[in-house]
């Protein structure tokens, strides 16, 4: 089952906690990654209904620095910066290039106004190091300076109990900055003399923390969680619980050559004000004045079988004309016991559709993602 | 470590096959593919009287995280298959050398179980 390797893979720095922990370790990314510890729909109702944690230490963190730090991203990403006003705050964007195509999605974390924090995808590092490195010229040394942080891990906790089980592991003294954040916001916090950036944000649905804290106190902390009767992910649990959520995955459900406007993603393209001019605006203005005739839609199966990735789904357009669109992410749903996915399909698709699973058209109804959230099925 | 029961005869694709007192095969997963594969959610069998062809997909396993092809370990004809599975795919995780079975193959050369390999062999495949 192991796949051909050129170069060793990655490991985080909790690799020997999952082997004690028995996971089923996977390729991801060029990481040696845990995809379940025992089963999986257990992993997921966990964080639906309890709490789970992930070691998401993969990830690539990279800090921007410098008086220009606020001027370049707003060049640098179709979400706005200026939406960050107060120190912690979080948001979302897709990092597009010339075309409007997405080179990866991410996470900005303000938090001061020489320091802002990008997470970017663990898949895409070498590409958005080189992408961010390329945007630099023009900027005079100390006005942006790139750091990547490979010595910092990543753990998320998610769940309706995550942020009661993670405020009692930290010490009392930061309990009032993070008893405070709101969602979407984080807070630097100095726990035994390392900052940890605690953040009230995730991939899955429910509420938690993700924390980016040393490499060097993620062991004791993992196991303090894991002490605290947190439920161990994979990232087959996180896949399930994001597609549930209705959240997009790089790779699967935009790439390069899916712009925003067909990713169902628009709501994180900031148009106004109409004078800030980033990369990719052009040809998202140009996409949206020719008009997008795709859309991205969530499916819910009703025949029998699984939706995955790359199965055709076959519109009725009316007047005997057919469309045809494309699953980008399926799979099954634990929360509604039942498969779904995300689809881009013509954007005049009706309540339902086809799907081509194997040598069957499966009948499948279109509904407006997310699917599940907060313990709870949406549809 | 892996430790198939002994009297069944393994493919490398991971299927098991048991030859019945009657002549009939019984086939199913072993234990280390439904480990692979983690929580099956949907299994697509064949139909009763459909021709499998050895070696040949004749079914498929869905798991949370994947589909996968069932290879028929034998050439025959489908007698009976697994319909509790279902309603119950987990039978699969749970018992799958006994109640997880998939399907049974009639009209089968009781000679071709001889081309398959010993629980001691596959399980130095899976280590």
């Amino acid at each position: 089952m192991a796949d051909a390797q050129t170069a060793p893979n990655k490991r985080t720095p909790l690799y020997a906690e999952h082997q004690a922990l028995n996971a089923r370790i996977v390729d991801f990314g060029g990481w040696d990654m845990p995809v379940n510890y025992g089963s999986q729909l257990e992993e997921h109702h966990a964080v639906r209904q309890n709490q789970g944690m992930f070691d998401v230490s993969h990830m690539t963190v990279v800090d921007v620095y410098g008086d220009g730090a606020r001027t370049w991203l707003r060049g640098l990403l179709a979400n706005d910066v200026n939406k960050l006003t107060v120190p912690g705050k979080a948001l979302y964007s897709c990092m597009l290039n010339e075309n409007g195509g997405v080179i990866d999605d991410l996470i900005v974390y303000f938090l001061n106004e020489t320091h802002f924090r990008l997470v970017v995808n663990a898949s895409t590092r070498d590409k958005d190091l080189a992408w961010l490195e390329k945007q630099l010229p023009g900027m005079e040394k100390g006005i942006v300076d790139l750091q990547e942080r490979p010595e910092q891990a990543m753990v998320a906790v998610q769940g309706p109990n995550a942020r009661a089980t993670v405020m009692k592991l930290l010490p009392l003294e930061c309990h009032e900055a993070v008893n405070a954040l709101k969602v979407f916001s984080g807070a630097m916090v100095e726990i035994d003399g390392e900052d940890w950036l605690v953040a009230r944000t995730g991939y899955t649905g429910e509420d938690g923390f993700e924390i980016i804290l040393p490499e060097t106190h993620v062991v004791k902390f993992w196991r303090d969680l894991l002490a605290a009767g947190v439920q161990p992910c994979g990232l087959g649990a996180r896949d399930t619980l994001r597609l549930e959520a209705g959240m997009a995955l790089y790779g699967q459900d935009m790439d390069e050559t899916i712009s925003p406007l067909q990713a169902g993603l628009n709501w994180t393209v900031a148009w106004e004000p109409q004078d800030r001019d980033f990369i990719g605006r052009k040809a998202l203005e140009t996409q949206k004045s020719a008009g997008i005739e795709v859309k991205t839609v969530g499916l819910i199966l009703e025949g029998k079988g699984v939706l995955r990735g790359h199965q055709a789904v076959i519109t009725d357009d009316g007047e005997d004309a057919q469309g045809e669109g494309i699953v980008t992410s399926g799979g099954f749903s634990p929360t509604l016991d039942g498969s779904i996915a995300l689809a881009r399909v013509p954007k005049n698709i009706g309540e339902s559709c086809l799907v081509q699973i194997r040598k069957n058209q499966v009948p499948a109804r279109v509904v407006k993602p997310p699917f599940a959230r907060n313990g709870k099925a949406l549809v | 470590m892996s430790n198939s029961p002994e009297e069944l005869k393994y493919a490398e694709s991971h299927e098991w096959a048991r030859l019945e007192e009657d002549g009939t095969v019984t086939v199913g997963i072993t234990d280390h593919a439904q480990g692979a594969l983690g929580d099956l959610v949907y299994i697509e069998l064949p139909a009763v009287g459909d021709n499998v062809e050895v070696s040949e997909a004749c079914a498929v396993v869905e798991s949370v995280k994947a589909a996968s092809d069932i290879y028929a370990p034998v050439t025959g004809t489908v007698i009976a298959i697994n319909e509790e599975l279902e309603d119950a795919p987990e039978k699969v995780n749970e018992y799958p050398y006994s109640d997880g079975w998939l399907f049974q193959v009639g009209d089968v050369d009781a000679g071709q179980l001889g081309d398959l390999m010993s629980a001691e062999d596959y399980d130095a495949t899976t280590e």
